[in-house]
């Protein structure tokens, strides 16, 4: 087998593999290697080819092809190895980097440290469990996506969309654009995942509707798809009865949730937190294995890009100490724990003492649409703070500053977050 | 003349449902928004909504047959399904560079159609 070393060895060259090996370069970590499956760097960021992304790191709106190729040029400056068309097969709790490719075969890597960065997958037809027949035209929202948008193929020319997330409305428009009539795009729940941004630019510009509380119960047609049974759903999300419609169409889109991609992580020996379905990571990104990092959608399905570049930082820097022995833990290891209203919150402890390290940022979601909300940070029974929201809604992501003063007179062990409705 | 009419704010991530009532083509009232900027949107979106297009373009002999583009600026967005049109008969040749120019002042707008990202020759 071909065998080669390195320091720090990056699975997935997305927008967290890239940010992260970056940051480790930066951080003085030379011997760095990116490891990608598919033909290029960039990651999912290649197909979303809409504007809307880097606000927030950049300070300007770019489109995700643009804000790609500044990581991708990054990493290119600084000289990192890259290794395409790899994939990538096990790694080991010893981080043992098993791959393979069609120049090199086989390759055993031994790695000092692993950033896993391997994204996330879309939830699929048979994950959600749509009865009906086995036709073509079900696609799934972000395969339509890279057809349309790199490969020059046209799913089909009439379409509904179920699930209102951002994918599920980037991709009404973009269909409505590229010539195919867009019937609906259906939510189950009572609100739309998807920011208020998209459903103005993607649905109202385009007078395309959108129905809420309503699923897609039987797929009909014989080898291609000819129809959905569309019915409204009651209070916990089960058809009602009687409420069932048809829509003729030749083409179902699936927007219906991500999934972190961790069978990687799994057969290492990783933990991973039941809700997030990514790793239980430290405020390092460290999982429970020392010296395995974890950042971006593998981690926890992130709904901006800038929010991964930054977390994907935090785990490249904290890569680069680890390899320089700079790592030290702190007496005490602090829980954080997702309290009323929270669906949940990275990272799941705080473990180690950094210098220079002013705050802590916690990152969350609300469990439902709240308004005049108050965050509070308890330590134990105690209050350390609270903010006010005056919307929170589960499509946003939250990030609450701990500072680092805080963080070292907490008198527990645990910092827990909730969300409370209206002031004190 | 009089005119009402509802519009979600985008300025903030709160997207404020807006009752804005013309009469005149002047903006008379604006109800529903929670901060000064409702209003401005208002203006803005009512008299004159753009948007930034972005989509693909033809190359030939690229890595891929598509490379993503978009309008530099936002255009009226009364133009996205002409201005669609217009990019539709374009083939590039690769090379591209991010950034290149598509289309010059499309549709007499102004405004460049530009390359999103590098394509390198197959």
């Amino acid at each position: 087998m071909n065998k080669q070393s390195y320091d720090l060895v990056v699975v997935g060259g997305g927008p967290a593999g890239l940010a992260a090996a970056q940051e480790a370069y930066d951080q003085g970590v030379r011997d760095i290697l990116i490891m990608e499956r598919d033909f290029e760097l960039g990651g999912i960021l290649q197909q979303c080819i809409h504007n809307g992304f880097g606000l927030h790191f950049f300070g300007e709106e770019l489109t995700g092809p643009e804000y790609a190729q500044r990581f991708m040029e990054k990493v290119a400056e600084r000289g990192i190895d890259i290794k395409l068309d790899t994939m990538v097969l096990e790694v080991t709790p010893d981080k043992k980097v098993y791959a393979v490719n069609s120049k090199e075969g086989m390759l055993e890597i031994d790695a000092k440290a692993v950033v896993m960065a391997m994204g996330c997958r879309e939830r699929t037809r048979e994950a959600i469990g749509i009865p009906g027949s086995r036709v073509a035209g079900v696609f799934s929202a972000g395969t339509a996506q890279r057809y349309i948008n790199m490969e020059g193929y046209m799913p089909g020319k009439k379409v509904v969309i179920l699930g209102s997330g951002d994918i599920g409305l980037i991709m009404a428009r973009r269909m409505h654009l590229e010539g195919a009539e867009v019937e609906a795009v259906l939510e189950l729940l009572p609100f739309s995942g998807g920011l208020t941004r998209n459903i103005v630019q993607c649905l109202d510009d385009f007078d395309i509707p959108l129905r809420l509380s309503q699923t897609v119960t039987r797929i009909h047609g014989k080898e291609r798809l000819e129809g959905v049974s569309v019915a409204k759903v009651d209070k916990n999300l089960k058809p009602i009865p009687g409420s069932e419609y048809y829509i003729e169409c030749d083409t179902l889109l699936l927007s219906v949730g991500l999934i972190p991609e961790n069978e990687l992580s799994v057969a290492a020996g990783i933990e991973l937190a039941s809700v997030t379905g990514g790793p239980i990571v430290n405020e390092c990104r460290e999982t429970n294995i020392n010296g395995i990092f974890a950042c971006g959608n593998v981690l926890h399905v992130h709904d901006l890009v800038d929010y991964v570049t930054e977390e994907s930082k935090l785990a490249g820097k904290a890569a680069a100490l680890y390899l320089q022995d700079k790592i030290v833990k702190r007496d005490k290891e602090i829980n954080i724990i997702a309290g009323d209203n929270i669906g949940y919150i990275v990272p799941h402890k705080i473990t180690e003492k950094i210098e220079e390290r002013k705050r802590v940022d916690l990152y969350m979601r609300g469990k439902r649409p709240m308004e005049n909300a108050q965050i509070l940070v308890m330590d134990g029974d105690k209050k350390l703070f609270a903010k006010k929201e005056r919307f929170v809604k589960p499509a946003e992501m939250i990030s609450i500053p701990l500072p680092e003063k805080m963080i070292e007179q907490l008198e527990g062990s645990t910092v827990e977050v909730k969300i409370v409705e209206g002031g004190e | 003349m009089e005119d009402k009419v509802m519009i979600t704010c985008v300025s903030c991530p709160m997207g404020c449902d807006l009752n804005v009532e013309v009469i005149d083509e002047e903006i008379k009232k604006v109800e529903g928004n929670r901060c000064p900027r409702g209003v401005e949107y208002a203006k803005a979106e009512y008299f004159n909504p753009t948007r930034v297009l972005p989509t693909t373009a033809k190359v030939k002999g690229g890595i891929l047959p598509l490379v993503p583009v978009k309008t530099a600026k936002p255009i009226p967005k009364g133009l996205l399904e002409k201005a669609m049109r217009e990019i539709a008969k374009v083939e590039l040749e690769a090379p591209v560079k991010l950034g290149d120019i598509v289309i010059k002042n499309v549709l007499d707008t102004g405004v460049d159609v530009v390359a999103t990202r590098d394509l390198a020759k197959k």
